[in-house]
């Protein structure tokens, strides 16, 4: 089965200093990646050279396209990387103004990726919005309302429809619940997990948090430093961590 | 002004004006950058539009200038004596007579014909300028056709009022490719720019940049299956020939606020009165 | 009865008129000479010269006389002139090295080579009207002395030979000319400085203070401000060597700058460049403080957002012609599209008070 992206030995180096350092991996659809690490570990770095977002010093990132079957993203020319950006490809930002437009109401955020490929009917473009809206959770009510009256989690929610209304095949998420309050937090990745489920979505997730993992990550990366310390399953890396600084992150969190 | 050149600019000039509006009818509705000059005129009052008409009269020429669809505005009046002195081509006020028509927010309300020229004055050619500041940003926006945000806009308009919310400089698309800005021509106007069997050229001086509309073009004016374009007509027939088919332009005629309207294309309008349609404000 | 407004012709007949009149003023008093302009209001000369792209004392002095005093009337005249005029080719950048000059001083040296020369600036004047001068009087001689500056290098080579200074690698490509192309972006530092010296003054005082301000702040040090005279030589391919066409007066600002340096590459000062026609060093000054804004990016700085950092931002508003041109645009008739708006806004509030009419009966 060809997998759906196939990492391979992405290097990004900063003066003397590793970005990170000879990653790879394969990612199958359906399949849902973690990449944890503290900060300075690399893995922000990672996601940003996969996503195409920043140009990485060596590697290949392999998608199996379409139309075209398994190609290399990094040497893609501009117009198709953004395409796949606005097709395929789903990114969600850790702050969610850096995902949505602000200045535009809910419904247009949501509607502006069915806009981009073709969809020419106001009506249809609204209903599917609002529906969207209802999947993630935020009344109907507000589809005309701007982000910016939105809470925080609302906001994150928002730029999570917006990403998935053309059902992407690939989701990048950069630490999806940072900055939101502990159960605002649970009720995303709840929701996340029930997206994730339902719409059979392959992602990868970059997180410092182990409870994001263990709820919506199949298999894990421990990064540090730059590099990938352990690799495995999610809960044998946190049940049976191996290495020495995954035993340490697991052990730090506080068991309440 | 014998010193100058035909109509003003120098061959070397008109030559690189040319190449421009001959890659623009190549690629219809795509903005050509282009080497604008200071013209004797300021930027913003048609320098764009005066570089494009210098550059294609030809002696043999009938001129014709309009402003807001009158002859008599005095921009239009101060353009057509530029090109007296400087080029000394005939002028008209005839649509029909003329050859090449330079045009500043309207397009003439007779059908032009095969081998004329009309040229549009054109204040901001990006039709995303608004939506996108950044010129760097909308090229590319063009070159890889993502006008998403162009639609957001409209989306957003209906959800706000109920309606599209733009009256002119209604943005089109051209050949099912490139989204065009057609200068501010109130969108009463826009569905003459499809299929016109005249050239039409468009010329934006400050922002430099040239495109043209081959005769016999498709332009489809941008809107959504459900709320579908729709040329506005003011529900009045002119008061002065009583055409019902024509933009009228509002007249407060008394302090009390009274109004009439009366047709905006002057030529149109006195070539009716003289075969004989009056309305019921005229003599 | 209606009279459709007619008369444009008669009606711009006689406004022009009417400004030749204006223009002239009061016929009792003597009417100003293109040489009293020239010589007795030279900064304003200088000025039109500057950002009309044109080096001619006289025919600026026309514009002048011809805008009535408004010098971004004049420097329009000198623009749309300047249109016109064939090109025989370019000259040899000229020497500044090599400038006669009238004025030279450094803010971060006391005393140097050539040493500190005030030259005839306002700067150490008291702003006291001086009444005096509503009096035509005589003015005194100066003192004078024979020249003695010997040779004036720049500062910044003093710096530049301690490594101390970033480098200004001679660049031998031709730089693109704005006034034949479009202008596109990215621009390079050449097309930026090009842009810059023919820009707006006060445009560019006001973004230049903005750095100042904490506005993308660089730390400038005037390293060196001159004023003066410099020859221009152009290649006669007929004669096969260069000659001396003329001089030109010219006000050259390079300041010292925030010093950059990164782990492989030790620190040191950068440059920011001016260079204006004439005696013009509000303008050289301000120059030099937004090229080096703009520069943030090759030196490897941070965006701060600063409004002097974004070479858009910058390059599409400084140019005064197309600002006022657009600016004063809106006095044209719009009445068409205003009639359009007109009647959509009537229309969307019908629909608005029928929904209102609606609500109260219900």
């Amino acid at each position: 089965m060809t997998p759906l992206l196939s990492v391979q030995g992405i290097t990004k180096r900063y003066g003397m200093h590793f970005g990170c350092a000879d990653v790879s991996f394969d990612l199958y659809p359906g399949e849902v990646m973690g990449i944890v690490g503290e900060s300075g570990s690399g893995k922000s770095t990672l996601l940003n050279c996969m996503a195409g977002h920043l140009p990485p010093d060596a590697g290949r990132v392999v998608f199996d396209t379409r139309t075209d079957g398994p190609r290399d993203t990094i040497t893609m020319s501009e117009p198709e990387r953004r395409m796949l950006g606005r097709t395929d490809w789903a990114f969600v930002h850790q702050h969610a103004r850096d995902g949505l437009r602000m200045g535009v109401s809910a419904g247009g955020n949501v509607g502006e990726r069915l806009m981009a490929v073709g969809e020419r009917h106001y009506g249809n473009i609204r209903d599917k919005a609002t529906d969207w809206l209802g999947r993630v959770e935020i009344d109907a009510s507000r589809v005309d309302d701007r982000p910016t009256t939105f809470s925080g989690g609302m906001q994150q929610r928002l730029q999570i429809a917006r990403n998935l209304v053309t059902g992407p095949r690939l989701v990048f998420m950069d630490e999806p619940t940072g900055g939101l309050d502990v159960s605002v937090q649970a009720r995303l990745l709840d929701l996340l997990r029930g997206l994730v489920r339902d719409m059979g979505l392959s992602a990868i997730i970059v997180t410092h948090d182990l409870a994001v993992v263990r709820l919506l990550a199949d298999r894990l990366m421990v990064m540090k430093s730059g590099r990938v310390v352990e690799a495995g399953l999610t809960d044998q890396v946190l049940d049976d961590p191996q290495h020495a600084y995954s035993q340490l992150l697991v052990s730090s969190v506080l068991q309440v | 002004m014998t010193e100058y050149n035909f109509a003003y600019l120098d061959e070397q000039t008109k030559r690189m004006i040319r190449r421009a509006i001959l890659k623009g009818l190549a690629i219809p509705g795509y903005q050509v950058p282009f080497a604008s000059r200071e013209m004797p005129m300021p930027y913003g009052w048609g320098t764009g539009g005066v570089q494009v008409s210098a550059a294609v009269l030809t002696p043999q020429d009938r001129f014709k200038v309009i402003d807001q669809g009158a002859d008599d505005t005095t921009n239009a009046v101060s353009i057509r004596a530029f090109f007296q002195r400087t080029a000394g081509v005939a002028t008209t006020t005839s649509t029909g007579d003329a050859t090449v028509i330079q045009t500043r927010h309207r397009i003439p309300e007779d059908t032009l014909s095969e081998g004329q020229i009309l040229v549009y004055q054109v204040p901001i050619p990006e039709p995303l300028r608004f939506l996108e500041p950044r010129e760097s940003e909308t090229r590319k926006m063009h070159s890889l056709q993502e006008y998403g945000l162009m639609h957001v806009k409209l989306y957003e308009d209906i959800s706000r009022h109920g309606h599209i919310a733009t009256s002119y400089a209604y943005p089109v698309k051209v050949e099912g490719r490139y989204v065009m800005d057609p200068s501010p021509i109130p969108k009463f106007d826009n569905p003459k720019l499809g299929d016109m069997a005249a050239i039409q050229l468009f010329g934006a001086g400050r922002e430099q940049r040239i495109y043209a509309l081959p005769p016999y073009t498709q332009v489809v004016s941008l809107d959504f299956e459900d709320h579908p374009f729709e040329a506005s007509k003011a529900d009045h027939p002119c008061g002065m020939c009583a055409a019902t088919d024509s933009y009228l332009d509002e007249l407060i005629v008394d302090d009390a606020g009274g109004r009439m309207f009366v047709c905006s294309d002057t030529d149109y309008c006195e070539a009716r009165q003289a075969a004989g349609h009056k309305g019921k404000d005229a003599a | 009865m209606y009279v459709a407004v007619k008369g444009g012709e008669r009606a711009i007949e006689n406004a022009h008129a009417w400004l030749a009149e204006e223009r002239r003023g009061d016929t009792g008093i003597a009417e100003l000479s293109i040489p009293q302009i020239r010589e007795q209001l030279s900064l304003a000369v200088n000025r039109v010269m500057a950002e009309g792209s044109l080096y001619d004392p006289d025919l600026a002095a026309l514009a002048i006389k011809q805008a009535r005093g408004d010098l971004i009337e004049a420097i329009f005249l000198i623009r749309a002139y300047r249109t016109t005029l064939p090109r025989f080719g370019a000259s040899k950048p000229v020497d500044t090295g090599a400038m006669a000059c009238d004025r030279r001083i450094s803010a971060t040296f006391k005393d140097l080579p050539g040493g500190q020369v005030l030259g005839p600036t306002f700067d150490y004047t008291h702003r006291l009207l001086d009444f005096k001068l509503a009096a035509d009087g005589e003015v005194p001689a100066a003192p004078s002395r024979d020249a003695d500056m010997g040779e004036v290098p720049h500062v910044t080579e003093f710096l530049n030979r301690e490594g101390l200074i970033e480098e200004a690698p001679k660049e031998d490509t031709t730089p693109p000319d704005l006034t034949r192309e479009p202008m596109e972006m990215p621009a390079d530092r050449a097309l930026r400085l090009q842009a810059l010296t023919r820009a707006d003054e006060g445009f560019t005082l006001g973004l230049a203070y903005s750095t100042q301000r904490g506005y993308g702040r660089n730390h400038a040090f005037v390293g060196e401000l001159r004023i003066g005279t410099v020859p221009v030589e152009m290649d006669i391919p007929e004669l096969g060597f260069a000659i001396e066409i003329g001089e030109v007066t010219l006000t050259e600002c390079e300041t010292v700058n925030q010093f950059t340096g990164s782990k492989t590459k030790p620190p040191q000062f950068t440059r920011g460049y001016g260079l204006v026609f004439g005696q013009t060093e509000r303008k050289a000054i301000s120059m030099a403080l937004v090229d080096r804004a703009l520069r943030w990016e090759e030196l490897g700085e941070d965006n701060v957002g600063a409004p002097a950092q974004d070479a858009e931002f910058v390059l599409y508003h400084a140019d005064n012609m197309q600002a006022t041109g657009f600016l004063e645009h809106i006095k044209l008739p719009h009445y068409v599209d205003f009639q359009s708006e007109l009647e959509l806004l009537r229309k969307l509030r019908r629909e608005a008070g029928a929904d209102q009419l609606q609500e109260a009966a219900e």
